[in-house]
Protein backbone atom coordinates (compact mmCIF):
# COMPACT_ATOMS: atom_id res chain seq x y z
CA UNK A 1 0.00 0.00 0.00
CA UNK A 2 1.19 3.55 -0.54
CA UNK A 3 3.17 5.13 2.28
CA UNK A 4 1.75 8.11 4.04
CA UNK A 5 3.52 11.38 3.37
CA UNK A 6 4.98 13.08 6.39
CA UNK A 7 4.68 16.49 4.73
CA UNK A 8 1.45 18.41 4.63
CA UNK A 9 -0.27 17.62 1.35
CA UNK A 10 -2.61 19.77 -0.71
CA UNK A 11 -6.29 18.89 -0.71
CA UNK A 12 -5.96 17.29 -4.14
CA UNK A 13 -2.98 15.20 -3.20
CA UNK A 14 -4.72 14.18 -0.04
CA UNK A 15 -7.78 12.99 -1.97
CA UNK A 16 -5.51 11.06 -4.30
CA UNK A 17 -3.82 9.43 -1.37
CA UNK A 18 -7.17 8.66 0.15
CA UNK A 19 -8.25 7.11 -3.10
CA UNK A 20 -5.15 4.97 -3.12
CA UNK A 21 -5.66 3.91 0.44
CA UNK A 22 -9.34 3.22 -0.06
CA UNK A 23 -9.18 1.57 -3.43
CA UNK A 24 -6.37 -0.83 -4.29
CA UNK A 25 -8.44 -1.60 -7.37
CA UNK A 26 -7.94 1.92 -8.72
CA UNK A 27 -4.19 1.62 -8.14
CA UNK A 28 -4.20 -1.58 -10.15
CA UNK A 29 -6.29 0.07 -12.84
CA UNK A 30 -3.76 2.88 -13.11
CA UNK A 31 -0.97 0.34 -13.43
CA UNK A 32 -2.79 -1.45 -16.23
CA UNK A 33 -3.59 1.74 -18.11
CA UNK A 34 0.06 2.74 -17.83
CA UNK A 35 1.16 -0.51 -19.43
CA UNK A 36 -1.57 -0.68 -22.04
CA UNK A 37 -2.66 2.85 -22.85
CA UNK A 38 -4.85 1.70 -25.73
CA UNK A 39 -6.86 -0.73 -23.65
CA UNK A 40 -10.49 -0.70 -24.77
CA UNK A 41 -12.99 1.92 -23.82
CA UNK A 42 -15.44 -0.76 -22.85
CA UNK A 43 -13.66 -2.65 -20.12
CA UNK A 44 -14.74 -6.26 -19.82
CA UNK A 45 -17.30 -5.48 -22.46
CA UNK A 46 -18.01 -6.74 -25.90
CA UNK A 47 -14.42 -7.27 -27.07
CA UNK A 48 -13.71 -9.63 -24.25
CA UNK A 49 -17.08 -11.35 -24.55
CA UNK A 50 -16.78 -11.80 -28.29
CA UNK A 51 -13.36 -13.36 -27.85
CA UNK A 52 -14.90 -15.75 -25.36
CA UNK A 53 -17.63 -16.73 -27.80
CA UNK A 54 -15.06 -17.41 -30.50
CA UNK A 55 -13.12 -20.00 -28.53
CA UNK A 56 -12.14 -22.91 -30.71
CA UNK A 57 -12.50 -21.03 -33.99
CA UNK A 58 -9.90 -22.06 -36.53
CA UNK A 59 -9.12 -20.19 -39.71
CA UNK A 60 -8.24 -21.86 -42.95
CA UNK A 61 -8.77 -20.80 -46.52
CA UNK A 62 -8.16 -23.51 -49.07
CA UNK A 63 -7.71 -20.92 -51.79
CA UNK A 64 -4.95 -19.15 -49.88
CA UNK A 65 -3.38 -22.48 -49.06
CA UNK A 66 -3.25 -23.64 -52.66
CA UNK A 67 -2.07 -20.27 -53.92
CA UNK A 68 0.71 -20.23 -51.37
CA UNK A 69 1.71 -23.74 -52.34
CA UNK A 70 1.74 -22.78 -56.01
CA UNK A 71 3.89 -19.72 -55.31
CA UNK A 72 6.39 -21.73 -53.34
CA UNK A 73 6.41 -24.32 -56.13
CA UNK A 74 8.56 -27.13 -54.92
CA UNK A 75 9.64 -25.57 -51.69
CA UNK A 76 7.94 -26.36 -48.44
CA UNK A 77 5.57 -23.84 -46.97
CA UNK A 78 7.07 -22.09 -43.96
CA UNK A 79 6.22 -23.94 -40.81
CA UNK A 80 4.50 -22.16 -37.99
CA UNK A 81 6.52 -20.53 -35.28
CA UNK A 82 6.94 -22.66 -32.16
CA UNK A 83 4.46 -20.45 -30.43
CA UNK A 84 1.62 -21.34 -32.74
CA UNK A 85 -1.18 -19.87 -30.73
CA UNK A 86 -2.69 -17.86 -33.50
CA UNK A 87 -2.70 -18.22 -37.21
CA UNK A 88 -2.63 -14.72 -38.61
CA UNK A 89 -1.15 -12.58 -41.28
CA UNK A 90 1.04 -14.17 -43.91
CA UNK A 91 1.26 -17.49 -42.29
CA UNK A 92 -0.70 -20.16 -44.12
CA UNK A 93 -1.52 -23.16 -41.95
CA UNK A 94 -0.12 -26.47 -43.15
CA UNK A 95 -1.05 -29.96 -42.06
CA UNK A 96 2.15 -30.07 -40.00
CA UNK A 97 0.95 -27.11 -37.99
CA UNK A 98 -2.23 -28.68 -36.83
CA UNK A 99 -2.16 -29.93 -33.26
CA UNK A 100 -2.89 -33.58 -32.76
CA UNK A 101 -6.57 -34.12 -32.33
CA UNK A 102 -6.47 -37.73 -31.34
CA UNK A 103 -8.61 -38.68 -28.41
CA UNK A 104 -7.02 -39.88 -25.21
CA UNK A 105 -6.46 -43.57 -25.58
CA UNK A 106 -4.67 -43.66 -22.29
CA UNK A 107 -6.71 -44.32 -19.18
CA UNK A 108 -6.97 -41.58 -16.60
CA UNK A 109 -4.23 -41.66 -13.97
CA UNK A 110 -6.91 -41.20 -11.32
CA UNK A 111 -7.94 -44.76 -12.02
CA UNK A 112 -4.42 -46.05 -11.63
CA UNK B 1 -8.12 -23.16 15.53
CA UNK B 2 -11.34 -25.06 15.26
CA UNK B 3 -12.38 -26.27 11.89
CA UNK B 4 -15.47 -25.39 9.98
CA UNK B 5 -18.17 -27.79 9.01
CA UNK B 6 -21.73 -28.69 9.59
CA UNK B 7 -22.84 -32.22 10.21
CA UNK B 8 -25.52 -33.74 8.11
CA UNK B 9 -27.57 -34.33 11.16
CA UNK B 10 -25.49 -33.55 14.14
CA UNK B 11 -24.36 -30.05 13.36
CA UNK B 12 -20.83 -28.70 13.59
CA UNK B 13 -18.98 -29.01 16.83
CA UNK B 14 -16.27 -26.71 18.08
CA UNK B 15 -13.72 -29.50 18.03
CA UNK B 16 -14.30 -30.34 14.43
CA UNK B 17 -11.18 -31.02 12.37
CA UNK B 18 -10.54 -32.06 8.82
CA UNK B 19 -8.17 -34.93 8.12
CA UNK B 20 -6.53 -36.18 5.03
CA UNK B 21 -8.14 -39.35 3.76
CA UNK B 22 -6.99 -40.13 0.23
CA UNK B 23 -5.33 -38.64 -2.83
CA UNK B 24 -5.78 -39.92 -6.37
CA UNK B 25 -3.66 -39.20 -9.38
CA UNK B 26 -0.04 -39.06 -10.44
CA UNK B 27 2.64 -37.43 -8.35
CA UNK B 28 4.97 -36.33 -11.13
CA UNK B 29 5.57 -32.66 -11.71
CA UNK B 30 4.84 -32.80 -15.41
CA UNK B 31 1.11 -32.63 -15.66
CA UNK B 32 -0.40 -33.73 -18.96
CA UNK B 33 -3.16 -31.36 -20.03
CA UNK B 34 -5.57 -34.25 -20.44
CA UNK B 35 -5.20 -35.19 -16.77
CA UNK B 36 -6.42 -31.86 -15.47
CA UNK B 37 -9.65 -32.50 -13.56
CA UNK B 38 -12.46 -30.31 -14.82
CA UNK B 39 -15.42 -31.39 -12.70
CA UNK B 40 -16.15 -33.28 -9.46
CA UNK B 41 -19.58 -34.45 -8.30
CA UNK B 42 -20.98 -36.71 -5.60
CA UNK B 43 -24.18 -38.60 -6.39
CA UNK B 44 -27.31 -38.22 -4.27
CA UNK B 45 -26.29 -40.83 -1.70
CA UNK B 46 -22.64 -39.82 -1.63
CA UNK B 47 -21.60 -43.39 -2.32
CA UNK B 48 -20.35 -42.48 -5.77
CA UNK B 49 -17.96 -39.69 -6.67
CA UNK B 50 -17.45 -38.80 -10.33
CA UNK B 51 -14.65 -36.79 -11.89
CA UNK B 52 -14.27 -35.55 -15.44
CA UNK B 53 -11.06 -34.32 -17.02
CA UNK B 54 -9.77 -32.30 -19.95
CA UNK B 55 -9.07 -35.52 -21.85
CA UNK B 56 -12.79 -36.29 -21.93
CA UNK B 57 -12.54 -39.16 -19.46
CA UNK B 58 -14.80 -39.88 -16.53
CA UNK B 59 -13.62 -41.76 -13.45
CA UNK B 60 -16.17 -42.88 -10.87
CA UNK B 61 -15.15 -43.81 -7.35
CA UNK B 62 -17.29 -45.84 -4.99
CA UNK B 63 -17.25 -45.68 -1.25
CA UNK B 64 -16.30 -48.92 0.42
CA UNK B 65 -18.79 -50.43 2.80
CA UNK B 66 -17.94 -50.35 6.47
CA UNK B 67 -15.98 -53.42 7.27
CA UNK B 68 -15.17 -54.38 10.84
CA UNK B 69 -12.11 -56.33 9.81
CA UNK B 70 -10.67 -53.32 7.99
CA UNK B 71 -11.66 -50.30 10.04
CA UNK B 72 -9.19 -48.02 8.29
CA UNK B 73 -10.90 -48.38 4.97
CA UNK B 74 -14.14 -47.10 6.38
CA UNK B 75 -15.50 -44.83 3.77
CA UNK B 76 -12.58 -45.10 1.36
CA UNK B 77 -13.31 -44.28 -2.23
CA UNK B 78 -11.96 -46.70 -4.80
CA UNK B 79 -12.26 -46.80 -8.55
CA UNK B 80 -15.60 -48.20 -9.64
CA UNK B 81 -15.69 -47.38 -13.32
CA UNK B 82 -13.82 -45.31 -15.88
CA UNK B 83 -14.66 -44.53 -19.47
CA UNK B 84 -14.02 -42.13 -22.31
CA UNK B 85 -17.05 -39.89 -22.35
CA UNK B 86 -16.22 -37.35 -25.06
CA UNK B 87 -13.67 -37.18 -27.84
CA UNK B 88 -12.20 -34.19 -29.61
CA UNK B 89 -14.17 -33.18 -32.66
CA UNK B 90 -13.90 -30.72 -35.49
CA UNK B 91 -16.95 -29.02 -36.90
CA UNK B 92 -15.99 -28.63 -40.53
CA UNK B 93 -18.91 -26.41 -41.42
CA UNK B 94 -18.04 -23.84 -38.81
CA UNK B 95 -14.30 -24.47 -38.72
CA UNK B 96 -14.64 -24.96 -35.03
CA UNK B 97 -12.50 -27.14 -32.84
CA UNK B 98 -14.54 -28.86 -30.14
CA UNK B 99 -12.67 -29.78 -26.99
CA UNK B 100 -13.32 -33.09 -25.32
CA UNK B 101 -12.99 -31.52 -21.90
CA UNK B 102 -15.84 -32.51 -19.57
CA UNK B 103 -17.34 -29.27 -18.34
CA UNK B 104 -19.90 -30.73 -15.99
CA UNK B 105 -21.18 -34.03 -14.64
CA UNK B 106 -24.57 -34.30 -12.98
CA UNK B 107 -25.98 -37.47 -11.50
CA UNK B 108 -29.57 -38.54 -11.93
CA UNK B 109 -31.39 -39.73 -8.82
CA UNK B 110 -31.15 -43.48 -8.63
CA UNK B 111 -34.27 -45.32 -9.70
CA UNK B 112 -33.05 -48.89 -10.11
CA UNK B 113 -29.89 -50.93 -9.75
CA UNK B 114 -28.07 -48.94 -12.41
CA UNK B 115 -26.61 -45.46 -12.01
CA UNK B 116 -27.11 -42.70 -14.52
CA UNK B 117 -25.19 -39.51 -15.06
CA UNK B 118 -25.11 -36.69 -17.56
CA UNK B 119 -21.73 -35.51 -18.79
CA UNK B 120 -21.17 -32.61 -21.13
CA UNK B 121 -18.41 -30.96 -23.11
CA UNK B 122 -18.79 -27.65 -24.96
CA UNK B 123 -21.35 -28.96 -27.41
CA UNK B 124 -22.77 -32.38 -26.61
CA UNK B 125 -24.45 -33.84 -23.54
CA UNK B 126 -24.44 -37.58 -22.97
CA UNK B 127 -26.47 -39.76 -20.66
CA UNK B 128 -24.38 -42.62 -19.35
CA UNK B 129 -25.66 -45.78 -17.71
CA UNK B 130 -23.33 -47.45 -15.27
CA UNK B 131 -24.43 -50.95 -14.40
CA UNK B 132 -23.01 -53.94 -12.62
CA UNK B 133 -22.86 -57.39 -13.99
CA UNK B 134 -22.06 -60.22 -11.62
CA UNK B 135 -23.70 -63.14 -13.37
CA UNK B 136 -23.08 -64.78 -16.68
CA UNK B 137 -25.28 -67.19 -18.58
CA UNK B 138 -23.69 -70.50 -19.51
CA UNK B 139 -24.89 -73.45 -21.48
CA UNK B 140 -26.30 -71.86 -24.59
CA UNK B 141 -27.59 -74.11 -27.29
CA UNK B 142 -26.65 -72.20 -30.40
CA UNK B 143 -23.16 -71.17 -29.38
CA UNK B 144 -20.45 -72.79 -27.35
CA UNK B 145 -18.56 -71.28 -24.42
CA UNK B 146 -16.12 -69.44 -26.70
CA UNK B 147 -18.96 -67.75 -28.47
CA UNK B 148 -18.52 -69.69 -31.67
CA UNK B 149 -21.74 -70.61 -33.34
CA UNK B 150 -22.68 -74.24 -33.23
CA UNK B 151 -23.96 -75.96 -36.31
CA UNK B 152 -27.70 -76.35 -35.64
CA UNK B 153 -27.77 -79.71 -37.38
CA UNK B 154 -25.26 -81.07 -34.89
CA UNK B 155 -27.41 -80.24 -31.90
CA UNK B 156 -29.13 -83.33 -30.65
CA UNK B 157 -30.28 -82.23 -27.23
CA UNK B 158 -31.57 -78.99 -25.76
CA UNK B 159 -30.48 -77.52 -22.48
CA UNK B 160 -31.57 -74.53 -20.44
CA UNK B 161 -28.81 -71.98 -19.92
CA UNK B 162 -28.03 -71.34 -16.26
CA UNK B 163 -26.77 -68.19 -14.57
CA UNK B 164 -23.40 -68.54 -12.95
CA UNK B 165 -21.69 -65.94 -10.74
CA UNK B 166 -18.74 -64.07 -12.19
CA UNK B 167 -16.33 -61.39 -11.05
CA UNK B 168 -18.07 -58.06 -10.75
CA UNK B 169 -17.89 -56.09 -13.95
CA UNK B 170 -18.98 -52.48 -14.09
CA UNK B 171 -20.04 -51.33 -17.51
CA UNK B 172 -20.66 -47.82 -18.74
CA UNK B 173 -22.71 -47.32 -21.86
CA UNK B 174 -23.96 -44.15 -23.50
CA UNK B 175 -27.74 -44.34 -23.51
CA UNK B 176 -28.58 -40.94 -25.01
CA UNK B 177 -26.63 -38.38 -26.94
CA UNK B 178 -28.04 -34.87 -26.89
CA UNK B 179 -26.27 -33.06 -29.68
CA UNK B 180 -26.52 -30.10 -32.01
CA UNK B 181 -28.55 -27.85 -29.76
CA UNK B 182 -25.88 -25.36 -28.77
CA UNK B 183 -24.18 -22.80 -30.97
CA UNK B 184 -22.10 -21.51 -28.08
CA UNK B 185 -20.19 -23.30 -25.35
CA UNK B 186 -22.14 -25.24 -22.73
CA UNK B 187 -21.24 -24.13 -19.22
CA UNK B 188 -23.95 -25.85 -17.14
CA UNK B 189 -26.34 -28.74 -17.00
CA UNK B 190 -28.91 -29.25 -14.27
CA UNK B 191 -31.29 -32.13 -13.66
CA UNK B 192 -34.81 -31.09 -12.76
CA UNK B 193 -36.57 -32.25 -9.60
CA UNK B 194 -39.17 -33.89 -11.82
CA UNK B 195 -36.46 -36.41 -12.77
CA UNK B 196 -37.65 -36.25 -16.35
CA UNK B 197 -36.12 -33.10 -17.72
CA UNK B 198 -32.88 -31.19 -17.49
CA UNK B 199 -31.50 -27.90 -18.72
CA UNK B 200 -28.29 -27.10 -20.55
CA UNK B 201 -26.94 -23.57 -20.71
CA UNK B 202 -24.40 -22.00 -23.05
CA UNK B 203 -23.12 -18.42 -23.21
CA UNK B 204 -26.31 -17.04 -24.72
CA UNK B 205 -29.04 -19.68 -24.52
CA UNK B 206 -30.62 -22.19 -22.19
CA UNK B 207 -32.34 -25.31 -23.49
CA UNK B 208 -34.75 -27.69 -21.81
CA UNK B 209 -34.50 -31.37 -22.62
CA UNK B 210 -36.48 -34.47 -21.83
CA UNK B 211 -34.16 -37.26 -20.77
CA UNK B 212 -35.84 -39.68 -23.18
CA UNK B 213 -35.82 -37.42 -26.23
CA UNK B 214 -32.64 -36.53 -28.04
CA UNK B 215 -33.87 -35.05 -31.29
CA UNK B 216 -35.71 -32.14 -29.77
CA UNK B 217 -34.95 -29.51 -27.20
CA UNK B 218 -36.88 -26.42 -26.13
CA UNK B 219 -35.14 -23.10 -25.95
CA UNK B 220 -36.22 -21.38 -22.75
CA UNK B 221 -33.79 -18.48 -22.52
CA UNK B 222 -32.19 -16.56 -25.37
CA UNK B 223 -30.16 -13.47 -24.62
CA UNK B 224 -28.48 -13.19 -27.98
CA UNK B 225 -28.84 -9.61 -29.19
CA UNK B 226 -30.03 -8.98 -32.75
CA UNK B 227 -26.75 -7.21 -33.37
CA UNK B 228 -23.75 -8.94 -31.82
CA UNK B 229 -22.05 -5.56 -31.50
CA UNK B 230 -24.53 -4.88 -28.73
CA UNK B 231 -23.49 -7.90 -26.72
CA UNK B 232 -22.84 -6.85 -23.14
CA UNK B 233 -23.30 -9.95 -21.04
CA UNK B 234 -23.26 -13.73 -21.25
CA UNK B 235 -24.78 -16.55 -19.23
CA UNK B 236 -22.21 -18.04 -16.90
CA UNK B 237 -24.14 -20.72 -14.96
CA UNK B 238 -27.67 -22.09 -14.55
CA UNK B 239 -29.42 -24.43 -12.16
CA UNK B 240 -32.87 -25.82 -11.49
CA UNK B 241 -34.47 -25.25 -8.11
CA UNK B 242 -34.11 -28.40 -5.98
CA UNK B 243 -37.85 -28.70 -5.27
CA UNK B 244 -39.84 -26.47 -7.61
CA UNK B 245 -39.61 -28.04 -11.04
CA UNK B 246 -40.77 -24.87 -12.77
CA UNK B 247 -38.06 -22.61 -11.32
CA UNK B 248 -34.47 -22.16 -12.40
CA UNK B 249 -31.83 -19.45 -12.09
CA UNK B 250 -29.05 -18.27 -14.35
CA UNK B 251 -26.13 -16.00 -13.57
CA UNK B 252 -24.36 -13.54 -15.84
CA UNK B 253 -20.94 -12.09 -16.51
CA UNK B 254 -22.21 -8.81 -15.06
CA UNK B 255 -22.78 -10.26 -11.60
CA UNK B 256 -26.54 -10.58 -11.81
CA UNK B 257 -28.82 -13.57 -11.26
CA UNK B 258 -32.18 -14.05 -12.87
CA UNK B 259 -34.77 -16.42 -11.50
CA UNK B 260 -37.24 -17.70 -14.06
CA UNK B 261 -40.56 -19.48 -13.76
CA UNK B 262 -41.43 -21.78 -16.65
CA UNK B 263 -45.09 -21.59 -15.79
CA UNK B 264 -45.28 -17.90 -16.55
CA UNK B 265 -44.24 -18.21 -20.17
CA UNK B 266 -42.66 -20.61 -22.59
CA UNK B 267 -39.73 -18.37 -23.32
CA UNK B 268 -38.24 -17.17 -20.07
CA UNK B 269 -36.45 -14.12 -21.44
CA UNK B 270 -38.31 -12.06 -18.87
CA UNK B 271 -37.23 -13.00 -15.42
CA UNK B 272 -39.46 -13.40 -12.41
CA UNK B 273 -36.79 -12.14 -10.05
CA UNK B 274 -33.63 -10.18 -10.64
CA UNK B 275 -30.85 -10.35 -8.08
CA UNK B 276 -28.16 -7.70 -8.11
CA UNK B 277 -26.15 -6.05 -5.40
CA UNK B 278 -26.01 -2.28 -5.86
CA UNK B 279 -22.54 -1.00 -6.63
CA UNK B 280 -20.95 2.17 -5.41
CA UNK B 281 -20.33 4.04 -8.68
CA UNK B 282 -17.35 5.88 -7.26
CA UNK B 283 -15.52 2.64 -6.63
CA UNK B 284 -15.96 1.42 -10.17
CA UNK B 285 -12.79 0.50 -12.03
CA UNK B 286 -11.72 -1.29 -15.17
CA UNK B 287 -11.82 -4.54 -13.23
CA UNK B 288 -15.21 -4.11 -11.58
CA UNK B 289 -17.25 -5.94 -14.17
CA UNK B 290 -14.71 -8.68 -14.70
CA UNK B 291 -14.44 -9.55 -11.02
CA UNK B 292 -18.18 -9.34 -10.56
CA UNK B 293 -18.74 -12.03 -13.18
CA UNK B 294 -20.40 -14.97 -11.48
CA UNK B 295 -18.58 -18.23 -12.11
CA UNK B 296 -20.98 -20.54 -10.25
CA UNK B 297 -24.48 -20.51 -8.80
CA UNK B 298 -25.81 -23.21 -6.46
CA UNK B 299 -29.13 -23.53 -4.67
CA UNK B 300 -29.01 -24.57 -1.04
CA UNK B 301 -30.41 -28.03 -0.32
CA UNK B 302 -33.33 -26.37 1.40
CA UNK B 303 -34.15 -24.41 -1.71
CA UNK B 304 -34.49 -21.24 0.29
CA UNK B 305 -31.12 -19.75 -0.56
CA UNK B 306 -28.69 -19.67 -3.42
CA UNK B 307 -24.98 -19.03 -3.42
CA UNK B 308 -22.94 -17.26 -6.09
CA UNK B 309 -19.18 -17.18 -6.60
CA UNK B 310 -17.48 -14.21 -8.19
CA UNK B 311 -13.75 -13.68 -8.44
CA UNK B 312 -13.10 -12.47 -4.91
CA UNK B 313 -16.11 -13.53 -2.88
CA UNK B 314 -18.97 -15.92 -2.24
CA UNK B 315 -22.43 -14.51 -1.64
CA UNK B 316 -25.49 -16.14 -0.16
CA UNK B 317 -28.81 -14.80 -1.40
CA UNK B 318 -32.24 -15.25 0.12
CA UNK B 319 -34.59 -15.99 -2.77
CA UNK B 320 -37.05 -13.59 -1.21
CA UNK B 321 -34.67 -10.66 -1.32
CA UNK B 322 -33.44 -9.42 -4.65
CA UNK B 323 -31.66 -6.22 -3.82
CA UNK B 324 -28.67 -7.62 -1.98
CA UNK B 325 -27.15 -10.85 -0.69
CA UNK B 326 -27.80 -11.81 2.92
CA UNK B 327 -24.23 -12.97 3.46
CA UNK B 328 -20.94 -12.13 1.78
CA UNK B 329 -17.73 -14.02 2.41
CA UNK B 330 -14.34 -12.81 1.21
CA UNK B 331 -12.37 -15.63 -0.32
CA UNK B 332 -9.08 -13.89 -1.05
CA UNK B 333 -9.56 -10.16 -0.72
CA UNK B 334 -5.76 -9.70 -0.74
CA UNK B 335 -5.88 -10.30 -4.49
CA UNK B 336 -7.61 -6.97 -5.03
CA UNK B 337 -4.23 -5.26 -5.02
CA UNK B 338 -2.90 -7.75 -7.57
CA UNK B 339 -5.61 -7.37 -10.18
CA UNK B 340 -3.30 -5.86 -12.77
CA UNK B 341 -1.00 -8.88 -12.90
CA UNK B 342 -3.93 -11.27 -12.53
CA UNK B 343 -5.43 -9.65 -15.61
CA UNK B 344 -2.17 -9.97 -17.51
CA UNK B 345 -1.76 -13.66 -16.72
CA UNK B 346 -5.47 -14.31 -17.32
CA UNK B 347 -6.04 -15.62 -13.80
CA UNK B 348 -8.72 -12.98 -13.33
CA UNK B 349 -10.86 -15.08 -15.68
CA UNK B 350 -10.52 -18.28 -13.63
CA UNK B 351 -13.90 -19.82 -12.88
CA UNK B 352 -14.13 -21.03 -9.31
CA UNK B 353 -17.01 -23.20 -8.18
CA UNK B 354 -18.61 -23.33 -4.76
CA UNK B 355 -20.66 -25.85 -2.81
CA UNK B 356 -22.89 -26.28 0.23
CA UNK B 357 -22.60 -28.94 2.87
CA UNK B 358 -25.53 -31.27 3.41
CA UNK B 359 -27.24 -29.18 6.07
CA UNK B 360 -26.51 -25.83 4.34
CA UNK B 361 -24.67 -24.64 7.43
CA UNK B 362 -21.31 -24.35 5.69
CA UNK B 363 -19.99 -23.45 2.26
CA UNK B 364 -16.72 -24.18 0.52
CA UNK B 365 -14.83 -22.77 -2.42
CA UNK B 366 -11.32 -22.92 -3.85
CA UNK B 367 -8.50 -20.42 -4.21
CA UNK B 368 -4.89 -20.38 -5.40
CA UNK B 369 -1.80 -22.13 -4.09
CA UNK B 370 -3.99 -25.22 -3.67
CA UNK B 371 -5.80 -23.46 -0.87
CA UNK B 372 -9.50 -23.87 -0.34
CA UNK B 373 -11.78 -21.99 2.01
CA UNK B 374 -14.70 -22.97 4.18
CA UNK B 375 -17.19 -20.69 5.85
CA UNK B 376 -19.50 -21.67 8.70
CA UNK B 377 -22.67 -19.67 8.25
CA UNK B 378 -23.72 -20.01 11.88
CA UNK B 379 -20.52 -19.23 13.73
CA UNK B 380 -19.19 -16.95 10.97
CA UNK B 381 -15.85 -18.69 11.33
CA UNK B 382 -13.77 -19.35 8.28
CA UNK B 383 -10.78 -21.52 7.61
CA UNK B 384 -8.19 -21.89 4.88
CA UNK B 385 -6.84 -25.35 4.18
CA UNK B 386 -4.38 -26.68 1.67
CA UNK B 387 -4.48 -29.73 -0.57
CA UNK B 388 -0.88 -30.80 -0.74
CA UNK B 389 1.18 -33.94 -0.78
CA UNK B 390 3.04 -32.70 2.27
CA UNK B 391 -0.02 -33.03 4.47
CA UNK B 392 -1.01 -36.34 2.95
CA UNK B 393 -0.31 -38.78 5.72
CA UNK B 394 -3.27 -41.00 6.50
CA UNK B 395 -5.67 -39.31 8.89
CA UNK B 396 -3.29 -36.38 9.31
CA UNK B 397 -5.15 -33.36 10.61
CA UNK B 398 -5.06 -30.44 8.23
CA UNK B 399 -3.45 -27.36 9.60
CA UNK B 400 -5.15 -24.04 8.90
CA UNK B 401 -3.21 -21.84 6.49
CA UNK B 402 -2.92 -18.09 6.48
CA UNK B 403 -1.96 -15.59 3.84
CA UNK B 404 -0.01 -12.63 5.09
CA UNK B 405 -1.08 -9.34 3.57
CA UNK B 406 0.84 -6.83 5.62
CA UNK B 407 4.53 -6.27 6.01
CA UNK B 408 5.50 -8.66 8.77
CA UNK B 409 5.12 -12.25 7.81
CA UNK B 410 4.63 -14.60 10.72
CA UNK B 411 6.08 -18.07 10.72
CA UNK B 412 3.87 -20.50 8.76
CA UNK B 413 2.18 -17.67 6.93
CA UNK B 414 2.65 -17.28 3.23
CA UNK B 415 2.94 -13.92 1.55
CA UNK B 416 0.68 -12.98 -1.33
CA UNK B 417 3.62 -12.75 -3.72
CA UNK B 418 4.65 -16.33 -2.95
CA UNK B 419 1.29 -17.79 -3.90
CA UNK B 420 1.42 -20.19 -6.80
CA UNK B 421 -1.29 -19.04 -9.20
CA UNK B 422 -0.91 -22.16 -11.30
CA UNK B 423 -2.18 -24.27 -8.43
CA UNK B 424 -5.84 -23.42 -8.61
CA UNK B 425 -8.63 -25.23 -6.87
CA UNK B 426 -11.58 -24.59 -9.13
CA UNK B 427 -13.65 -27.68 -8.35
CA UNK B 428 -14.74 -28.97 -4.96
CA UNK B 429 -17.60 -31.16 -3.79
CA UNK B 430 -19.18 -31.90 -0.43
CA UNK B 431 -20.81 -35.24 0.41
CA UNK B 432 -24.58 -34.73 0.57
CA UNK B 433 -24.87 -35.99 4.13
CA UNK B 434 -21.51 -36.44 5.78
CA UNK B 435 -18.43 -34.39 6.35
CA UNK B 436 -16.47 -35.76 3.44
CA UNK B 437 -15.12 -33.41 0.80
CA UNK B 438 -13.48 -33.94 -2.56
CA UNK B 439 -11.05 -31.29 -3.77
CA UNK B 440 -9.57 -31.26 -7.27
CA UNK B 441 -6.05 -29.84 -7.35
CA UNK B 442 -5.10 -29.75 -11.03
CA UNK B 443 -4.54 -33.44 -11.78
CA UNK B 444 -4.97 -34.79 -8.27
CA UNK B 445 -8.15 -35.53 -6.38
CA UNK B 446 -7.96 -35.13 -2.61
CA UNK B 447 -10.53 -36.58 -0.25
CA UNK B 448 -10.74 -35.22 3.27
CA UNK B 449 -12.93 -36.44 6.11
CA UNK B 450 -13.77 -35.47 9.62
CA UNK B 451 -11.66 -36.93 12.36
CA UNK B 452 -12.59 -40.43 13.37
CA UNK B 453 -12.70 -40.55 17.10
Amino acid sequence: MSAESSEPASAEEQKEMEDKVISPEKVEEAKLKARYPHLGQKPGGSDFLRKRLQKGQKYFDSGDYNMAKAKMKNKQLPAAAPDKTEVTGDHIPTPQDLPQRKPSLVASKLAG
Amino acid sequence: MAGVAGGGGGGGSNDFQWCFSQVKGAIDEDVAEADIISTVEFNYSGDLLATGDKGGRVVIFQREQENKSRPHSRGEYNVYSTFQSHEPEFDYLKSLEIEEKINKIRWLPQQNAAHFLLSTNDKTIKLWKISERDKRAEGYNLKDEDGRLRDPFRITALRVPILKPMDLMVEASPRRIFANAHTYHINSISVNSDHETYLSADDLRINLWHLEITDRSFNIVDIKPANMEELTEVITAAEFHPHHCNVFVYSSSKGTIRLCDMRSSALCDRHSKFFEEPEDPSSRSFFSEIISSISDVKFSHSGRYMMTRDYLSVKVWDLNMENRPVETYQVHEYLRSKLCSLYENDCIFDKFECCWNGSDSAIMTGSYNNFFRMFDRNTRRDITLEASRESSKPRAILKPRKVCTGGKRKKDEISVDSLDFNKKILHTAWHPMENIIAVAATNNLYIFQDKIN
